[in-house]
């Protein structure tokens, strides 16, 4: 078969990764992880569905990633892309950033797939919490590209031993 | 107290959809899916942030992250045309949406993940990173529901 190239392997990729989306959102929507409220329910221990959803949603991913850099030979059809190991390398950053995040997302119930979702089943003022994750982004990165001795913690391959 | 007072069907019937979705998507791209890298790589369409060293990287993921966003919302309205009468509101404060919204805009970009990139793709490929990460985020918004609960706000 031949390989798909140029413009036209661009937009296969675009294609499937907006149907991937849609999916993605509504199993969202479908695991009530769209209302706040409910992912508020999981942090007061008033129902721990949402373990299932990462849970389960996890088990599925790792299962898909495994297979396919344990088998996948060819690269990936859409990109060229290899199917390799890389993960997020640890950098002195990651534990802040999970802190910052959680006081976030405890005092709010959103997380970013989720708020996008709830915008499509008609939540309206979670258009406040977009708007405010964007500038978040926006100071974030702005503050940082000020400071360029900072690592800028580039995706690298996870030493093997760790 | 009940641990799953709705059940656990549509939990796992919905983790099943987002496992299957970033399943997909890798096995035609190569792509490990997360949400919010959406956010910095958006602001980039603004060219005087893309010439900035932290945006500069994701010109070149901007546009399929766009389309995975709209996705997301679209997959969402499809879900609530099939099965809501209305527009579903939450009664969350301004607030706090307002307020954490900015805290998870920084907090996932500093911790570069959040609960799609870490707590579905990282855990999955069990990377330390996105478990150390997963751990921190999840325990300190347990702390901090808990606190804001105890405080007497009430959603």
């Amino acid at each position: 078969m031949a390989a798909v190239v140029g413009p036209q392997r661009g937009r296969g990729k675009l294609v499937l990764i907006y149907f991937g989306g849609v999916v993605f959102g509504f199993g969202l929507a479908l695991s009530r992880m769209v209302r706040p409220e409910v992912v508020l329910d999981f942090l007061q221990w008033d129902d721990l569905g949402l373990l299932f959803v990462m849970g389960v949603g996890a088990l599925i991913a790792g299962v898909a990633f495994h297979l396919a850099q344990r088998y996948g030979r060819r690269p990936a059809p859409l990109t060229g892309q290899r199917y390799d190991l890389r993960r997020k390398p640890f950098d002195r950053n990651v534990l802040p950033g999970g802190i910052v995040f959680g006081i976030g997302w405890g005092l709010s119930g959103l997380c970013p797939g989720a708020a996008y979702a709830s915008l499509g089943v008609g939540n309206w003022p979670v258009l406040i919490g977009i708007a405010g994750m964007f500038l978040g982004a926006l100071l974030h990165g702005v503050v940082r590209s000020a400071r360029p001795s900072e690592p800028t913690s580039p995706i690298a391959s996870e030493s093997p031993g760790r | 107290m009940e641990l799953f007072p709705n059940g656990i069907l549509p939990y796992a019937g919905g983790g099943l959809l987002i496992g299957l979705a970033v399943a997909v998507v890798y096995l035609g791209t190569a792509i490990k899916l997360g949400a919010s890298t959406f956010l910095e790589s958006t602001l980039t369409y603004v060219p005087r942030l893309a010439a900035l060293s932290r945006f500069a990287k994701y010109v070149d993921e901007r546009d399929w992250r766009v389309a995975f966003t709209l996705g997301i919302v679209s997959g969402a309205l499809l879900y609530a045309l099939l099965f809501q009468s209305g527009p579903w509101i939450t009664d969350v404060q301004w607030w706090r949406l307002g307020f954490g919204g900015v805290l998870v805009g920084v907090g996932t970009r500093l911790g570069q993940g959040c609960t799609s990139g870490h707590g579905i793709c990282g855990v999955g490929s069990l990377s330390g990173t996105s478990i150390a990460n997963v751990a921190t985020f999840v325990l300190v918004a347990i702390g901090v529901a808990h606190l804001v609960e105890a405080l007497g706000v009430v959603s």
